[in-house]
């Protein structure tokens, strides 16, 4: 076949395996970055453009336009461009740049919510054909018990994906490239056949029928629509542009169909490398014009968007789609997975200047060739665009051929599938059981009742008692509520396309997650070497706030009297999810990750025995409370290092901010300091670091003068944002954190 | 505890210091400095009753906890305060690091006896046995004229070359700072007099301008201390990037 032409190996041919395909056949690097071309005249120009639409869209109020007469799907717009006779790489979510579309299958009022929210209305065409549709949100509302109801209302969980897609599959795009559609339709076809011959055909087996119906169906779609932009497919991808453009096409199929709330990319620079070399090699293309087709590529991936509603960019700042790349790492036959096209996707930094995404995400290993690690440092210093995670911690469990969803979930690529769904409030599961089931500031009885906490003051012992028992309550609750959503989101909206793109048999994850693990570590510090006075509303008689006296150790500063008791915390928590059984038998596990939810977070949670006054933002993800880090950045790392990833294993998120100033006098310095940071940091079995090397005034004339920043970039929890897409007082959080600057 | 234990009186620990020496750096700042330095940007080390008491075993375990961060280069560096003052207690701690295979700086003002009354001969054995366990001096020249010395920093010029020649001596590689304030050791002439002194000494490996700074106020305020530099403007960039040029290339 023409297309595998020079492509050596058996094993891929014979059957799905995207991974063998790539270890047969790519060629690591371990040179530096001087191979890199600039962006070309077209692709300035280009970029030009869109530019423009981003800036119109800032000021149009985040949203340019929204198309309210079509309910988003892979067939449901006339094709879109940039620049129809300048584009390279095709294909828009629907017919015009920044348009968005409407997708009601997770909920209709979150739809016409978000629509009304930027000045329009959706159509009566809509609104009728979801009279007779029942939705995802509809289903879930139709099963929520009371208890879950009041859960969400006082927000000790939160951000349950039950109005919108679920998000966090990664499709494995890659397939479409490599096979074609027609492959894969074949082999869902075959796996079909076996599953329907197969007995008992009980109610697990009767969907899973139906699901593969699906996945078959929208291929069949997938082809049609990328028919529309005038290519076929249907055949494997034959050179570099159209394995780009076979692969965006999976991905653009899923971003019609599916809103969820994380739909990254996977990991596809190292695969696109050997069809680049093999180009190069023949001559069909120069750097230039391959640098030039992946520029083409990261413009249509910052082109991707979805329609939301204020209050869930209150959760998720920044309109993010959390388009990860997973980049390097190591392989495990020991040889690296960086290629040069892990230095052109970092080089689209430069040739298309900062951007939050796609979300690049380095996988870090002690092993990655050294010209690698200088330049992803040099990137970071350069841009603050780019994650880091631990590639030594995460191969020996995922193997060498993984990718990370969202911010921090690692998953096997078309293997592993994950249910999301948010975080429980760790500060308020301790305030609530203080207060005997009732939340502190609604003066409501959310979980099973007890009388408020007698004692005159807080005995370590005894808060730790009651705790275990609300614990379980809101474990209980939380599982329950994702066994309910994702039972409905596989019945309402199921993830036809990206489903499509994994095996047939998945492994699948719950991923749970909780917030204030800091504030909780520090208040539970607190009452057990200080002492803690509770103050009771004499009213109501719950406890709304506390005296502290003496002495604490503070989360964050290498101090194993308190870290210790955030690790427990995790640990506990963990034990008791487990102890309800997940729909579909799914894994359960844990993240430490809050987006910027960590700001609403605070928002709903009382003062605590911490000192925090009600109303404040927690930290970020597993990082320590701002300001309470005092022993300099390391001991900070240190501290967030000693939480397990075994327990964590959907993630441990940490924002690492310092002032370049702090991180060497010279570029050179700044950036192999960097490097030592990121090597002792994950020696220590550490997860992940995002990293922004800039100043506290930088982002103080940023929101002042927004205009003057049009591309500032920042990490925040896992993610990165345009600074100016934030609310004020999301940029005064990030303000508010700690910038490790000793001098 | 028998009283045999060397304690050393300690500031502060700054577990990220990056700009203190090559690589990456555990920094520990003693208590304690017989210097008054017109610009000092640590008055809170003074007072060499002050800061908590620490033994080697102590501060070595709180090191070993970074080691992941050093690489090739990193390390420690003691700074302070006036590290010199308690030179037995930081020649027992590099003792004891350079065991443990890691890299030691120190960074002093060089002034070995000032204000004590010690003869220079006392002082000799002591601080070649300290230099016997450092890998890098960092030496802050802060005047290049003894009376310009005495008048802003309380101390003696003559201190400070005599410690530098036993750095030489010993073979222990050399950095010298100096920190350029505005109106003071801001002329050219200023820079290359201390170029000049400083080059007399064949261990020097590098010499690094630092900018004037006034972050310390708060510190002034809080000790109810006047800070004697708060008329006098920060030190810009620009002009550290120009006085660079006079240091040769090869030790900047």
């Amino acid at each position: 076949m023409e297309a595998w032409e020079g492509f050596v190996g058996e094993t891929w041919k014979n059957e799905i395996n995207v991974r063998d395909f790539i270890q047969n056949n790519y060629t690591p690097y371990d040179g530096d970055g001087s191979f890199l071309a600039e962006a070309t005249d077209r692709t300035k120009e280009l970029m030009g453009k869109l530019s423009h639409l981003f800036d119109l869209e800032q000021q149009f109020g985040g949203v340019l336009d929204i198309d309210t007469q079509h309910v988003t799907s892979l067939l449901n717009y006339k094709p879109g461009y940039l620049d129809k006779d300048k584009e390279l790489i095709v294909g828009l979510q629907t017919d015009r740049p920044l348009r968005r579309g409407v997708n009601p299958f997770g909920g209709i009022n979150m739809t016409r919510k978000a629509c009304q929210a930027y000045g329009y209305e959706l159509s009566e065409k809509v609104e009728e054909e979801f009279l007779y549709r029942t939705t995802h949100n509809d289903g879930v509302f139709r099963v929520y018990s009371d208890e879950i109801r009041k859960a969400r209302h006082v927000g000790i969980i939160t951000g349950l994906p039950d109005a919108y897609g679920r998000g966090r599959i990664i499709g494995d795009y890659r397939r479409v490239a490599l096979y074609g559609v027609d492959r894969l339709i074949e082999e869902k076809t075959k796996d079909k056949a076996e599953l329907a011959a197969s007995q008992p055909m009980d109610a697990e087996t009767i969907r899973r029928l139906e699901e593969l119906y699906q996945q078959i169906n929208f291929l069949g779609k997938l082809k049609d629509m990328a028919l529309l932009y005038g290519i076929d497919i249907s055949k494997p991808a034959t050179n570099s542009r159209e394995a780009i453009q076979w692969l965006y096409f999976g991905y653009l199929g899923a971003i019609k169909e599916q809103n969820g709330a994380a739909m990254s990319l996977g990991r596809t620079s190292t695969f696109l490398d050997i069809y680049f070399e093999r180009d190069l090699k023949n001559g069909v293309y120069t750097e230039s014009e391959l640098q030039e087709l992946l520029d083409d590529f990261v413009m249509k991936l910052r082109m991707a968007r979805h329609l939301r509603t204020p209050e869930y960019n209150e959760l998720f700042a920044g309109d993010p789609m959390w388009i990860t790349e997973s980049v390097g790492g190591m392989g495990e036959d020991g040889r690296t997975l960086v290629t040069k096209n892990s230095f052109r996707i970092l080089n689209t930094l430069y040739t298309l200047g900062p951007s939050a995404e796609p979300n690049l995400t380095v996988l870090w290993s002690k092993d990655l060739p050294q010209n690698f690690k200088n330049f992803a440092a040099k990137v970071s210093c350069d841009t603050d665009a780019i994650q880091y995670e631990n590639d030594d911690l995460m191969r020996p469990i995922y193997g060498d051929d993984y990718g990370i969803a969202c911010c921090v979930s690692a998953m096997r690529l078309g293997k592993d599938m994950q249910f999301f769904g948010d975080r429980a409030n760790l500060a308020k599961l301790l305030l609530m059981s203080l207060n005997g089931g009732r939340d502190e500031r609604y003066n409501m009885q959310v979980g099973p009742e007890m009388p408020v906490y007698e004692d005159e003051y807080l005995d370590y012992d005894k808060v730790c008692e009651r705790m275990a028992f609300y614990r379980d309550w809101l474990a209980k609750t939380y599982v329950t509520a994702m066994n309910m959503i994702h039972y409905m989101h596989d019945k309402y909206a199921y993830e036809k396309t990206q489903m499509a793109l994994h095996d047939t048999n998945v492994h699948r994850y719950m991923a749970f997650g909780v917030a204030g693990l800091s504030v909780l570590a520090d208040s539970l510090s607190a009452i057990k070497y200080a002492k803690v006075k509770p103050i009771r509303d004499p009213e109501t008689g719950l406890i709304k706030d506390f005296e502290t006296t003496g002495e604490f150790p503070c989360y964050g500063n290498d101090d194993d009297r308190v870290d210790l008791l955030a690790k427990e915390q995790t640990e506990l928590f963990l034990a008791a999810l487990k102890k309800t059984p997940t729909y579909r038998n799914a894994e359960h596990t844990l993240s430490i990750l809050t987006i910027t939810s960590n700001v609403m977070y605070g928002k709903k949670t009382g003062n605590t025995p911490d000192g925090r006054r009600a109303g404040e933002p927690f930290a970020p993800g597993a990082n320590p409370m701002h300001g309470r880090d005092k022993s300099g950045a390391l001991a900070s790392l240190n501290s967030v290092a000693k939480l397990s990833y075994q327990t964590c294993k959907d993630g441990i998120s940490n924002t690492f901010s310092i002032i370049p100033q702090a991180l060497g006098h010279t570029e050179n310095e700044r950036c192999s300091n960097l490097i030592h940071i990121l090597d002792g940091y994950f020696a220590q079995k550490a997860h992940h670091l995002n990293v922004n090397v800039l100043n506290r005034e930088t982002l103080i004339d940023a929101m002042n003068h927004p205009e003057k920043y049009p591309t500032l970039t920042i990490r925040v929890s896992g993610y990165a944002v345009t600074f100016n897409k934030l609310t004020l007082e999301q940029k005064k959080e990030v303000i508010s954190r700690t910038f490790h600057e000793a001098v | 505890m028998s009283d045999s234990v060397i304690k050393g009186r300690i500031h502060s620990f700054q577990s990220l210091g990056a700009v203190d020496g090559p690589g990456l750096r555990f920094v520990i700042f003693l208590q304690g400095c017989p210097l008054r330095c017109m610009y000092c940007h640590n008055p809170d080390t003074w007072n060499r009753s002050g800061g908590t008491e620490y033994t080697v075993d102590e501060v070595v375990a709180k090191v070993l906890r970074y080691r992941t961060y050093f690489g090739e280069d990193g390390g420690v560096t003691v700074s302070g305060g006036e590290a010199l003052l308690q030179a037995p207690f930081v020649t027992e701690l590099f003792r004891r690091l350079k065991a443990e295979g890691i890299h030691t700086c120190l960074d002093t003002s060089g002034l070995t006896h000032a204000g004590s009354g010690d003869s220079a001969d006392g002082d000799e054995a002591i601080l070649t046995a300290l230099l016997c366990v450092t890998d890098l001096v960092i030496c802050d020249i802060k005047f290049t004229y003894e009376e310009d010395y005495l008048a802003h920093t309380l101390g003696s010029l003559a201190s400070v070359l005599y410690f530098l020649s036993l750095t030489q001596a010993a073979s222990v590689p050399l950095w010298v700072r100096h920190v350029v304030v505005p109106g003071h050791t801001d002329s050219k002439e200023e820079v290359r007099a201390m170029v000049t002194l400083a080059m007399q000494y064949r261990n020097l490996r590098r010499i690094e301008l630092l900018p004037f700074r006034k972050l310390c106020i708060t510190k002034y305020e809080s000790l109810r201390i006047p800070f004697p530099c708060a008329d006098i403007p920060e030190c810009p960039e620009a002009a550290i990037r120009e006085l660079q040029n006079i240091i040769p290339e090869t030790l900047r």
